[in-house]
């Protein structure tokens, strides 16, 4: 039997766990600074809006862990020493490990601007960012938001949720335009008007300014303007949380390297999740991948690698999905921003602009390579099959009611998608 | 410093309609009024002109709400309304919570059990107070004058006519929740309330027809299907067609749409429950051992009801021979047979891959059943379970009819959720639910790997089955409790549940392999199974 010892109770480092457990009757040890048990980060927004309790983000009750053997320990790695084998806890305690398991997540970007450190900005990641956005929530009037991403829209979903005037500060020229294309980022602009949230398109933040008791007082932007405000939210990405590693000898770049095998630089030390770096990317996908899903996958894997099965982390094909305010949105397989050469593009949109579907497919072969989907519910298994046989672009269109994934009732676009189609040129079928 | 126009007006633009309006105060007025004049009235404060009031008080509560609900998410885009949900006392089981549920339960306990305190005028007398109220509406109905029951039918039907309304506006982008309280609030105006007013009008039986035994308990009581064979010919329909939905209609309907057909679709009980109970639906219990004493609870009151009404028809038969067709031995034996036969044919074809918990419970059930009943056979007993039959009824409408699912079913609603009792105690509910475990085609439908384990499909489940815990692993969700509400769906932040009526081949897939990982996990997992 062997003690193998998970850092981090995200969704990677729980998924491994489950999965050794499964397979295995090895001692396992997840270690979190953060939580005593389990929680799905991506919910942490509806605790703040009052959808749910904190608890209700736990996916298992509390008897779980014990039940499955599995020892969960609060505290923070200190440090890890990996010739003795050994992590030092909150520069104490000390465990022993047969494997290790990195799964520490990210931390969120911070740029060096000046006052981001003052009382009253906050990220958007741990359940620590919640607990200090909810002791600032009372005296907060108006809240900036940094960043044009998913965390930021969340962020400015949660604070309207609770009736404040929030500015949403964004770099690019559209909401998310490093992903979306035009039309698809210009209709979440709209949205996010919608909502009354001050969108500001094409602003920098230069500095935070503070009272005199050191609290957040305004921000200025790169354009001049200074915005009276109580709370600073930075949603400026993330990147892997990883320094507690420096000198560990296990090597790292911007997050840990590992191999295909989810392996690093030393035997018996594994990476998984939003902290892991390929050394070499898997098809079009980057090197860090911080998305649940992924993370998930990850989990999977490495738990088969550790009780003997080696196997190498082969995510199938990209899936996505989040929701801006009110408007659902999946992705399967590629979309990019802006079309590539050997791409052909279709897109639809509803004429109330808040349902579109856009297809990407190859110019020579007509064989799907993605699809975008907005307000619309797609079939996973529908696109992962399409996307694995190549079925072609006239195949998807006259398919799609079977790719619906709506509720009942809903009304179908599916005729009107093949109609534009059609009308456009893109050809029959 | 560079500040534009535009600027400051989205500054000052950003937060409208986040304080209540006057819209809301009025309706919060007007609702408040009408329920003051019903107060009065209980108070035995003589209002003038019964008829005017009445209308006022009915109508201002009416049109109440619909103003508080179009102030409360006019302002708003269509979307989920969850905020604030935990964070308010009314609906997070606080001060309020518990006010208004003392109030509910206080109000059914007078109901069911003092119904002179709320004016039901006692053999023959004229009614007085709130019952007489309701008098001049009962009249131009059916040309009686109003009882307890009759002022709890206007109430509970504009309950959920009103309350309807506003859950209709807070789910408008959702038309399976749009069409489905259209057909509650259908099925609770116009066959539960309307129609039966007008058979008694028309000197008929009093007959709610989308009302089946068992939750209509009383169903074959021995007044009951007197009165049903002495009314001539819409007497007999009314028996027939009440005997067909048990065995023929419902089957039927669950095989094709699960129980959902019913409890979220045409049920009183689901209807109240799913529009004024949908604020408190978050309440409800989701851990493993409210699961656990939910299908004891359940089948228990299931075996109660089904004995008792075994008991009653039994004694039915013994002083009725010459209105019977059968006689109390054939009947014994018949429904020994016909329920071992359903247990017997359950067991041989669903063998393979069948819920062990399932079987345990259909095979406990119609083994205490039958093993009373053969009991009481061999010994001769005059009586099923060795109890006057109309001493089990009177306390199945006690315990079961009465406390469990008004005072406890109602009455708790702020503090335990909306389906208390639809959950814990409804036979029907039990009896469907089993059926449609088993021979159904609805499932609720996982899409592949795109849950990302929020819990909002859990919280919001109003039968606290814990969604999530099927949907993260990929699995459909084929539960007997799940009333089909798709209030799941509707909240799910990723698109990932979907109620579907579908092939019963895969339809439980308890070996999904969540969609992402490119590695063939299925023959895995088999293998494993298999070695």
């Amino acid at each position: 039997m062997q003690h193998i010892v998970i850092i981090g109770n995200g969704i990677s480092g729980i998924t491994a766990a489950r999965h050794i457990r499964k397979l295995s009757q090895n001692r396992i040890t997840v270690i979190s600074g953060e939580t005593d048990y389990f929680f799905s980060r991506t919910a942490l927004m509806y605790v703040y809006m009052g959808h749910l309790k904190f608890e209700h983000t736990q996916p298992y009750e509390n008897w779980f862990w014990k039940q499955n053997n599995i020892d969960l320990v609060r505290g923070f790695v200190t440090k890890v020493d990996t010739q003795k084998k050994a992590l030092t806890l909150d520069r104490s305690q000390v465990i022993q490990y047969d494997k290790l398991i990195l799964a520490t997540g990210s931390k969120p970007n911070k740029f060096g601007w000046p006052g981001q450190n003052l009382d009253g900005v906050i990220g958007m990641y741990h359940k620590q960012d919640l607990d200090a956005l909810e002791t600032h929530t009372d005296r907060c009037k108006r809240a900036v938001i940094v960043g044009g991403g998913l965390i930021g829209i969340e962020l400015a979903e949660m604070l309207r949720s609770r009736n404040k005037e929030v500015t949403f500060l964004v770099r690019e020229e559209s909401f998310w335009n490093g992903v979306l294309p035009p039309e698809e980022s210009d209709m979440i602009n709209r949205h996010i008007r919608e909502h009354h949230i001050d969108l500001r398109l094409n602003t920098n933040l230069e500095e935070i300014i503070p009272d005199e008791a050191g609290l957040v007082k305004a921000v200025k932007t790169d354009k001049g303007d200074v915005i009276p405000c109580e709370v600073v939210g930075l949603t400026a990405g993330v990147s892997p949380n990883i320094d507690f590693l420096k000198g560990s000898g296990i090597e790292l770049n911007r997050g840990i390297l590992v191999n295909r095998h989810l392996e690093t630089n030393i035997p018996d030390v594994y990476a998984i999740g939003d902290c892991a770096e390929q050394r070499e990317p898997i098809g079009e996908r980057r090197a860090i991948e911080a998305v649940w899903y992924t993370g998930r996958m990850m989990g999977e894997t490495v738990a088969r690698t550790i009780c003997g099965n080696r196997i190498p982390y082969n995510p199938g094909h990209w899936f996505n999905s989040a929701k801006f305010l009110d408007i659902e949105y999946q992705t399967y397989g590629w979309v990019w921003a802006q079309p590539k050469e050997n791409e052909n593009q279709f897109y639809w949109e509803h004429p109330d602009g808040k349902k579109a579907i856009r297809f990407v497919y190859d110019k020579n072969h007509r064989t799907l390579l993605g699809v975008n989907s907005f307000g619309i519910r797609l079939r996973h298994e529908f696109f992962d099959k399409a996307l694995t046989e190549n079925w072609s672009i006239d195949k998807i269109i006259n398919q799609l009611k079977a790719a619906n994934f709506d509720p009942e009732f809903y009304s179908t676009y599916e005729k009107n998608i093949k109609a534009a189609f059609q009308k456009s040129a893109q050809t029959v079928s | 410093m560079n500040t534009n126009t535009t600027d400051f007006e989205s500054l000052s633009l950003s937060n409208p309609g986040t304080e209540r309006g006057w819209k809301s105060k009025l309706g919060l007025g007007l609702g408040f009024l009408g329920l003051f004049i019903l107060l009065l009235a209980f108070f035995e404060i003589n209002l003038p002109n019964q008829s005017l009031f009445l209308t006022i008080s009915l109508l201002s509560i009416a049109v109440g709400i619909v103003f508080y609900t179009l102030d409360l998410y006019k302002n708003h885009p269509a979307g989920i309304k969850n905020n604030g949900v935990w964070l308010k006392d009314f609906t997070n089981g606080g001060t309020w919570a518990w006010i208004l549920g003392v109030v509910l339960t206080i109000f059914y306990v007078l109901l069911y059990w003092f119904p002179e305190t709320v004016g039901q005028g006692a053999s023959g007398k004229a009614n007085s107070g709130l019952v007489a109220l309701f008098d001049p509406l009962s009249q131009l109905l059916k040309n009686q004058p109003a009882s307890q029951w009759f002022v709890y039918g206007v109430l509970y039907t504009l309950a959920i006519l009103g309350l309807g309304i506003k859950f209709i506006y807070k789910y408008r982008h959702n038309k399976y929740q749009i069409v489905r309280t259209i057909s509650v609030m259908f099925f609770q105006l116009g066959f539960a309330f309307l129609l039966p007013e007008f058979l008694l009008r028309l000197n008929q039986p009093f007959n709610d027809f989308k009302n089946m035994w068992p939750l209509n308990y009383y169903f074959f009581d021995e007044w009951h299907l007197k009165e049903l064979i002495n009314s001539g010919g819409m007497g007999i329909f009314m028996l027939v067609f009440g005997i067909a939905m048990i065995f023929i209609i419902s089957p039927i309907l669950t095989y094709f749409y699960g129980k959902r057909w019913y409890c979220s679709w045409v049920c009183g009980c689901g209807g109240l429950a799913e529009t004024a109970g949908d604020p408190f639906r978050q309440l409800s219990n989701k851990r493993l051992s409210a699961w656990k004493f939910e299908r004891w609870l359940i089948h228990a009151v299931l075996v109660f009801s089904v004995l008792m009404t075994i008991a009653v028809i039994f004694t039915f038969l013994t002083r009725n021979p010459e209105l019977s067709i059968i006689t109390r031995d054939q009947f014994t034996w018949g429904i020994s047979i016909f329920l071992l036969l359903v247990a017997g044919v359950i067991y041989l074809f669903k063998k393979d891959g069948f819920d062990k918990n399932i079987r345990n419970i259909i095979l406990s059930i119609v083994v205490i059943i039958v093993g009373v009943l053969l009991i009481n056979t061999f010994s001769d007993a005059k009586n099923i379970f060795f109890i006057e039959s109309y001493k089990l009824r009177s306390w199945y409408g006690f315990a079961v009819g009465s406390a469990f699912s008004g005072v406890i079913g109602v009455g708790f609603y702020p503090l335990l959720g909306n389906r208390v009792w639809c959950r814990f105690g409804c036979p029907m509910a039990a009896i469907l639910g089993l059926q449609q475990r088993l021979f159904s085609r609805f499932r609720i439908t996982t899409n592949g790997g795109q849950c990302i384990s929020c819990g909002n499909c859990s919280t919001y489940c109003e039968m606290g089955i814990d969604v999530r815990s099927y949907a993260q692993r990929g699995e459909n969700i084929v539960r007997s409790s799940c009333v089909g509400c798709g209030i799941c769906s509707a909240v799910c932040p990723r698109g990932v549940l979907k109620l579907e009526n579908g092939s019963l081949e895969n339809r439980i897939n308890s070996d999904a392999v969540l969609l992402g990982n490119d590695v063939d996990l299925l023959s895995l997992i088999r293998n494993q199974k298999s070695a």
